[in-house]
């Protein structure tokens, strides 16, 4: 049992690939399309025949091209000034520490000096006092008898 | 070069030389930058030529190029990373512009006036179209392919390339419809 609607059966729908085809489109819509392809083949044609002129082509990309190479030459420029300077200021930190280095080696060097020769002084110092206690004096017999005079 | 190596660039010459104009024709048509095309088609007829030898005559020259172009186009617009049409815009040809380009085959000056009113609709009927939509509509009522080569081309099937199509056309025919 049909569902359809009689008048519906009667005229047939054309079928989908038919639709599709250019030559089954209404008149309207078909010579729409057919100017719409003439004119897209008349452009391609016409751009395929122009001139080219390689400056003309695109001085805007000229442009963006000059100004994207001058930022990069800029940019190398300024990293490589900023590390030579960063370069010389490490040197020179180098240099400054070694110098304070040396003074401050020298200094213990000069402290060791001292006290190796106060060291020396004090030993000949023991050694004279040592000296003078377990040998008398030259004058210690006359001192003597001095003492002895004036006791009597 | 060797003999073979003589011949197939003899061959792929004449590839070039017959399909070149129909590859930068629907790239300009799919793009509507014409420095965008000219590249992107030098780029198809460079691949086509890195792959010349891998091809096996399977599908037509042309359908084999066209699809080439196709996936060109299509890289394109993803490594863009933006919308391909709303890039275009900033470099393409006003949709009136390109409706200008209109033989002077009709009669009177009205009906001058009229076509390119009508070839303008379509433009921007087609600006709306989704990408495959655009690309299955060119390719049948600009380049007048078969079904069959369109799907080969873009590697759909028929039906799909057929419901593509069909909304295609409901899309011309709405803004067509809606301007009168």
């Amino acid at each position: 049992m049909s569902f359809k609607n009689q008048n519906e059966q009667s005229v047939p729908r054309p079928a989908l690939h038919q639709q599709l085809d250019p030559e089954v489109l209404d008149p309207a819509l078909k010579a729409t399309l057919a100017s719409f392809r003439l004119s897209v083949h008349a452009w391609a044609d016409a751009a395929a025949s122009r001139p080219r002129l390689p400056q003309a082509i695109s001085p805007h990309r000229n442009r963006l091209w000059r100004l994207a190479a001058g930022c990069a030459l800029g940019c190398v420029l300024l990293a490589g000034g900023v590390s030579t300077g960063v370069y010389q200021h490490h040197r020179n930190q180098i240099r400054i520490a070694q110098a304070l280095e040396a003074q401050h080696q020298s200094q213990l060097a000069a402290a060791r000096a001292n006290q190796q020769a106060r060291d020396e002084e004090d030993l000949l110092a023991k050694v004279d006092s040592d000296i003078a206690r377990q040998t008398p004096s030259a004058m210690e017999p006359l001192a003597r008898l001095m003492s002895d005079d004036e006791t009597r | 070069m060797s003999m073979a190596q003589d011949v197939a660039a003899q061959e792929f010459s004449a590839v070039v030389s017959a399909h070149r104009p129909q590859i930068f024709r629907f790239l300009l048509a799919s793009t509507r930058d014409v420095d965008l095309a000219e590249t992107l088609t030098q780029e198809c007829f460079l691949k086509a030529h890195r792959n010349w030898a891998g091809f096996r005559g399977d599908s037509t020259a042309i359908t084999w190029l066209m699809r080439i172009a196709i996936n060109l186009q299509k890289d394109h617009w993803r490594n863009r990373r933006i919308q391909f049409w709303r890039h275009a815009r900033t470099n393409s040809v006003d949709i009136d512009e390109a409706g200008e380009w209109l033989p002077s085959n009709e009669s009177s000056a009205e009906q001058k006036v009229l076509a390119h009113e009508r070839v303008a609709q379509v433009w921007k009927a087609v600006e709306g179209l989704s990408e495959r939509q655009r690309t299955v509509f060119l390719l049948r009522f600009v380049e007048e392919q078969e079904l069959s080569e369109i799907a080969r081309a873009t590697g759909l099937n028929e039906g799909t390339v057929k419901a593509h199509l069909s909304r295609a056309l409901a899309k011309v025919r709405t803004e067509l419809g809606g301007k009168r």
